[in-house]
C-alpha cells in the first residue's frame, strides 16, 4: 500500500502493451544496454565523461546536440514511416497498423520531436559550432550555463522517449489544445510527459538564448562592429532575441496547463470559467516566433554558403540585415493566423492576414539577394550550395502557399487540412532542415579535421528532395479533396488511397536520404585520413572559422584576430597579412559535470510529476537548487593555457601541415 | 550529352507524374477547387486569384535561378566574374518594391474578402435563412432545426438556394465544423457559439469533416450535408417529425455519450432551447469534471 502511493501512478501496467509500442521499447532499451556495455568493456567511461558530458567547449557541447538530434531524426523519421504506412493502408473496411489512439500518439510525437529535439538541436548545435569561432571569440560568454542548456535539452529528450517505455505521449497534437489535453479528456500520463519534456528543454533553450545574445554582443573580436559581422552571426542575434522573447511565454502557458492537470486548476479547462481560447492564443504567440527562430539561422547559413561558393560577396548586405529584423518584428504580430477560424470578426481576421502577408516582403528580399549573389559568381556546385539550391525551389512553392493562406477567407478551406501539413512541410524541411544540413557539411571538416564525402552527400540531397516532393504535393491535393490532418482512417469511396500511396513512397525516399547521410558519415570517418584537411580553409572560405586549423584548436584562436572589412578572411588572403608570431595566455573553463547534475535532477522533478510521484518532485527541485548553489560557491572553474602551451601546440599544428 | 539526358529524364517524370496524378483524380471530388455553394465560388476564386499572382514572383525566381545556376557555373569562363559586388541601390529598392506592391495587391484583397466572406455575416437572399443549430458531440454531429422542431445526427438537409445560418457549439472538446464543398469551416468550442454562414448552389450531396482533432473517433467524426428542393426539404421535415424518437434531455444524455462512427439519426422533436442550455452550461459554476472514457486505457494508470 505505502509502495504503491509512493510511485504515485506508476505501476506494471505503465509496461508497453501492443507489439509496436513494445519494438520501439525494446529499440531504446538495446540501444542503450549495448551503449552501456560498449563503453565498460572499452572502459571508455573515464574518457566519455571526461572528455565530453562535462565538456564546456562550445565546439565539443554542439557535436552533442547534433548527436541527439540526429537520433531523435531517426526517431522522429520513424514516426514519420508510421503515419505514412497507416494512411496508405488504413482505408474502407482495412483499419491499417495502428489504432486511432496510438496512432494520434505518433503523430503528436512526431511534431513535438521533430520541432524540439530534432530542429532546435540542430540549430543549437550549429551555432555552439560556428558562432564564437565566426565572431573570433574563444568561447560562449558563459561556458557553465551553455552546458546545462544542453543537459536540459537532453533531459527533456530524455522525458520523450522515456513515454515509449513507461506509459504513454500525448495524444492530443503537438501543441496539446485544450480542453482535449486536460484532466477531464486525456486522463493518462501522455500530456504531462509532453508538459515536462516541453518545460525542462524549453528552459534550457531560452537560457541558451541569453547566452548566446550576450555572446554576440560583448564578445566580437576588436574591429567587428554589428554591420561587419557574418550573417549567420547577424541571423542568430535576430533568432536569439526572439528566444529570449517567446520561450518564456511558453514556460507561462505550459505552466497553467499543468496547474489545471495536476493541482485541478481552471485556466483552459471547458467550464468553471476556464478559456481554451487563451491557451491557443498563447501558445502560437510562442509558436509562431519559434518558426523563425528556427528559420533564420538556417537563412544566416544559407548567405554563409552561396557568397563562400559563388567566390563573391554576399549581395545587398545591409538589405539583408533589415530584412531580417522586419521578419522579427513582424513574426510577433502574425499568430492568429493559426485559427483565423475561431471567430474573431472580420477586421481583426484582415489585420492579422496582413502582417502575415507583409512577411513575405523581407524573405523575398532575401531570396533575390541570394540569386543576385550568385550573379556574376564563379558558382561551385558543392553539397552545401545544392541544399540551398534545393531550398530556393520548394521554400519558394511553399512561400505562395503561404502567402495564400493569409488570406482568412481562403485560411477557411485550406485551414487544418493536409494543405496546411504540405505548406508547413516545405517551409520547416525545405527552409530549415535543408540548411541545417547544408551548414553541417560545410562546417563539418572544421570540426572534425576532414570533409564529408561528396558524392554520397549529393545521393542524399536527390533523395531528399525527390522524395519530399514526392511526399508531399500529393498532400496539397488531398487538402484540396477535402482531407483533414491527422486521420487515421478514411473511406475507399473518397479516392484518396493512390495519392496517400505516392506520398508513402515518397517518405521511404526521404529515408533513404537519411540513410544515405549515415552511410556518408560512416564512409567519410572511414576514408578520413585521405580527407584531412589541413589547410584549414577547405572551401576558399570568407569569414574568421576558416583562418584557423582544422579541426579548431580548444582556443578557437592562438590570438585573437582584429577585422577591418566583412569577410575578414577573404580580405587578408588577397592582400595577405603579417603572421602573428606572439602568443599571450588563455584562459579557459575547466570542464565541470554540474551541468549534467541540474539536469539530472530537473529529470528527477520532470518524472515525479508525470508520475505524481511528488517525493521524487521535490528531491529533484532541492537538488537542483542545492547543484546551482554548489557550483556558484566553485571558485576554481577556469584554468591557464600559457603562452609557452599554445606555442607548442601551434608550432605542432605547423608541422603536420608541412609534412604532407 | 549527359547533363540534356538528365534535364529530359526529370521533365518525362514530371509529365509522367502529372498523368498519374490526374489518373488518380478521375471520377473524384477536389471539393476545393469544385464547390457547390455560393461561398465556395468565391473561396475558390480566390485560391486561382492569388496563385495567378504569385506566379509574378515565382517565374522570375526559379528562372534566375536555373540561369544564374547554370551560366554562373565555375568552369564557364566566358562569364564575367565580379568578386567584389556587393551590391545595387537601384536592383535591392526594385526588390524591395516588387513584393511591396504584390503585397498592397493581396492586402486590398484580404481587406475586402475578410469582410465580404465573414462566415458570420448572414448571406443576402430575398429567402429568410433557415437556422439550424450544430453541436459537436464524442464522436459525431448533432443538427438541430429549432424552426422545424426536428434534429438529426450526422446528416442535415437544407434547401437549395436558400441561405443556412449553421450556428456552431460543442458539448465536448474543441472541434472544426468543415463543409468543404459549401465553403469553409468554423472551430465548434465548449460554452462558445460561432456561426457560418452558407448556401448551396445546386442539389446534391456533400461531405463535410471534423477538421481539428478531438479524440479517438475523430476520423469517422463525418456528416453529409443534402442540398434539396424546397419541396424535398418540407418532405423531409415531415419525415423527420415521424421518427419514434424526441430530443429531450434523456435522450440527450444518451446521445452525447461517446460513440464512433455513427449511423444518420433523427429525432421528430426537440426540447426547445436545449442548444442554449448545452451552451451555457459551461458558464454556470457548478459544472464539475466527470472523468470521461475520452482518454487512455489505463496504461497511465488510475484517475485520480
Amino acid at each position: 500500500m505505502i509502495f504503491a502511493n509512493l510511485l504515485g501512478r506508476l505501476n506494471w501496467h505503465a509496461l508497453p502493451q501492443d507489439a509496436i509500442t513494445r519494438g520501439g521499447a525494446a529499440m531504446i532499451v538495446l540501444v542503450g544496454v549495448g551503449a552501456v556495455v560498449a563503453l565498460t568493456v572499452t572502459h571508455k567511461w573515464k574518457w566519455l565523461w571526461k572528455e565530453w558530458l562535462t565538456a564546456q567547449d562550445p565546439k565539443k557541447i554542439g557535436v552533442m546536440y547534433i548527436a541527439v538530434a540526429t537520433l531523435m531524426l531517426l526517431r522522429g523519421a520513424a514516426d514519420a514511416l508510421m503515419m505514412r504506412a497507416q494512411q496508405a493502408t488504413s482505408v474502407g473496411s482495412s483499419q491499417g497498423i495502428l489504432d486511432s489512439y496510438h496512432f494520434q500518439q505518433v503523430f503528436s510525437a512526431h511534431g513535438t520531436i521533430m520541432i524540439f529535439f530534432v530542429a532546435m538541436g540542430f540549430m543549437f548545435g550549429l551555432i555552439n559550432l560556428v558562432l564564437p569561432l565566426q565572431i573570433g571569440a574563444r568561447d560562449v560568454a558563459f561556458p557553465f550555463l551553455n552546458s546545462t542548456s544542453f543537459w536540459l535539452f537532453a533531459s527533456g529528450m530524455g522525458l520523450v522517449n522515456l513515454s515509449l517505455l513507461l506509459g504513454e505521449f500525448s495524444a492530443a497534437g503537438w501543441l496539446a489544445y485544450p480542453p482535449l489535453s486536460e484532466l477531464q479528456y486525456s486522463p493518462g500520463v501522455g500530456v504531462d510527459y509532453w508538459i515536462w519534456a516541453l518545460q525542462i528543454a524549453g528552459v534550457g533553450s531560452l537560457l541558451s538564448g541569453v547566452n548566446f545574445l550576450v555572446t554576440i554582443l560583448k564578445m566580437r573580436a576588436p574591429g567587428m562592429t554589428l554591420m561587419k559581422m557574418p550573417m549567420f552571426a547577424w541571423s542568430v542575434l535576430a533568432s536569439m532575441s526572439l528566444v529570449a522573447f517567446a520561450f518564456p511565454i511558453l514556460t507561462v502557458t505550459l505552466t497553467l496547463l499543468a496547474l489545471d492537470r495536476t493541482l485541478g486548476m481552471h485556466f483552459f479547462t471547458a467550464g468553471m470559467g476556464g478559456n481554451a481560447m487563451m491557451y491557443v492564443n498563447l501558445i502560437w504567440a510562442w509558436g509562431h516566433p519559434e518558426v523563425y527562430i528556427l528559420v533564420l539561422p538556417a537563412f544566416g547559413i544559407y548567405s554563409e554558403i552561396v557568397a563562400t561558393f559563388s567566390r563573391k560577396k554576399l549581395f545587398g548586405y545591409a538589405s539583408m540585415v533589415w530584412a531580417i529584423w522586419a521578419i522579427v518584428l513582424l513574426s510577433f504580430t502574425v499568430w492568429l493566423h493559426h485559427f483565423f477560424t475561431m471567430g474573431a470578426g472580420a477586421n481583426v481576421n484582415a489585420f492579422f492576414g496582413i502582417t502575415t502577408g507583409i512577411i513575405a516582403i523581407p524573405t523575398g528580399v532575401k531570396i533575390f539577394n541570394w540569386l543576385f549573389t550568385m550573379y556574376r559568381g564563379r558558382i561551385k556546385f558543392t553539397t552545401p550550395m545544392l541544399w540551398f539550391m534545393g531550398f530556393v525551389v520548394i521554400f519558394t512553392i511553399g512561400g505562395v502557399a503561404g502567402v495564400m493562406m493569409s488570406v482568412p477567407a481562403i485560411d477557411y478551406q485550406v485551414h487544418n487540412s493536409l494543405f496546411l501539413v504540405a505548406h508547413f512541410h516545405m517551409m520547416i524541411v525545405g527552409g530549415v532542415v535543408f540548411g541545417y544540413l547544408g551548414g553541417f557539411t560545410y562546417w563539418f571538416p572544421k570540426i572534425f579535421g576532414f570533409r564529408l564525402n561528396e558524392r554520397l552527400g549529393r545521393y542524399a540531397f536527390w533523395c531528399w528532395s525527390i522524395g519530399f516532393v514526392l511526399a508531399f504535393t500529393p498532400l496539397y491535393i488531398l487538402g484540396l479533396m477535402g482531407a483533414t490532418r491527422r486521420l487515421d482512417h478514411y473511406d475507399a469511396s473518397l479516392g484518396w488511397q493512390p495519392l496517400f500511396i505516392v506520398a508513402g513512397i515518397g517518405a521511404l525516399l526521404v529515408g533513404a536520404g537519411i540513410a544515405f547521410q549515415i552511410l556518408q558519415l560512416a564512409v567519410s570517418i572511414w576514408q578520413r585520413d585521405q580527407r584531412r584537411d589541413l589547410t584549414g580553409d577547405p572551401w576558399n572560405g570568407r569569414t574568421l572559422e576558416w583562418s584557423v586549423p582544422s579541426p579548431a584548436p580548444v582556443y578557437n584562436f592562438s590570438t585573437i584576430p582584429v577585422v577591418y572589412e566583412r569577410d575578414p578572411f577573404w580580405v587578408v588572403k588577397r592582400m595577405g597579412a603579417p603572421r602573428q608570431k606572439h602568443y599571450e595566455d588563455i584562459l579557459l573553463p575547466k570542464n565541470t559535470g554540474a551541468g549534467v547534475w541540474i539536469a539530472g535532477f530537473a529529470f528527477a522533478v520532470g518524472f515525479g510529476m508525470v508520475w505524481h510521484i511528488f517525493w521524487l518532485a521535490i528531491i529533484g527541485l532541492l537538488g537542483v537548487v542545492t547543484s546551482i548553489i554548489v557550483r556558484a560557491c566553485d571558485e576554481d572553474t577556469e584554468y591557464v593555457m600559457t603562452a609557452a602551451e599554445v606555442e607548442k601546440h601551434e608550432n605542432a599544428l605547423a608541422r603536420r601541415r608541412q609534412t604532407v | 550529352m549527359k547533363k540534356h539526358l538528365k534535364i529530359w529524364l526529370g521533365i518525362l517524370l514530371t509529365v509522367l507524374a502529372a498523368v498519374l496524378t490526374a489518373w488518380c483524380l478521375r471520377g473524384h471530388t477536389v471539393s476545393v477547387l469544385q464547390p457547390a455553394g455560393q461561398i465556395g465560388h468565391k473561396e475558390r476564386n480566390l485560391i486561382a486569384f492569388t496563385a495567378g499572382l504569385s506566379l509574378v514572383v515565382v517565374v522570375p525566381v526559379l528562372t534566375m535561378l536555373g540561369y544564374f545556376a547554370w551560366h554562373y557555373r565555375e568552369d564557364n569562363k566566358r562569364a564575367k566574374y565580379s568578386p567584389e559586388l556587393e551590391g545595387n541601390a537601384i536592383a535591392e529598392t526594385i526588390w524591395w518594391l516588387i513584393p511591396t506592391v504584390l503585397l498592397v495587391v493581396i492586402g486590398v484583397i484580404t481587406w475586402r474578402s475578410s469582410y465580404a466572406l465573414d462566415p458570420f455575416k448572414p448571406l443576402s437572399s430575398t429567402k429568410k435563412a433557415l437556422h439550424v443549430q450544430v453541436v459537436a458531440l464524442d464522436w459525431k454531429w448533432l443538427f438541430i432545426y429549432p424552426g422545424q422542431n426536428v434534429a438529426s445526427v450526422n446528416v442535415a438537409a437544407v434547401p437549395v438556394g436558400m441561405p443556412v445560418d449553421f450556428e456552431i457549439t460543442s458539448d465536448t472538446v474543441m472541434s472544426s465544423f468543415w463543409a468543404p464543398q459549401l465553403g469553409g469551416q468554423m472551430y465548434a468550442m465548449p460554452g462558445m457559439s460561432t456561426h457560418l454562414n452558407l448556401m448551396a448552389d445546386k442539389a446534391g450531396s456533400y461531405d463535410g469533416v471534423a477538421a481539428n482533432i478531438s479524440g479517438k473517433g475523430f476520423s469517422g467524426m463525418r456528416f453529409t450535408i443534402k442540398a434539396v428542393s424546397d419541396a424535398a426539404f418540407n418532405s423531409w421535415v415531415n419525415t423527420t417529425h415521424h421518427a419514434p424518437h424526441s430530443l429531450d434531455v434523456a435522450s440527450y444524455a444518451a446521445l452525447s455519450k461517446p460513440s464512433k462512427n455513427n449511423k444518420p439519426e433523427f429525432y421528430g422533436s426537440v426540447d426547445s432551447g436545449l442548444y442554449d442550455t448545452i451552451m451555457t452550461k459551461y458558464m454556470m459554476p457548478t459544472q464539475t469534471n466527470i472523468p470521461h472514457e475520452h482518454g487512455t486505457e489505463p496504461t497511465g494508470g488510475t484517475t485520480p
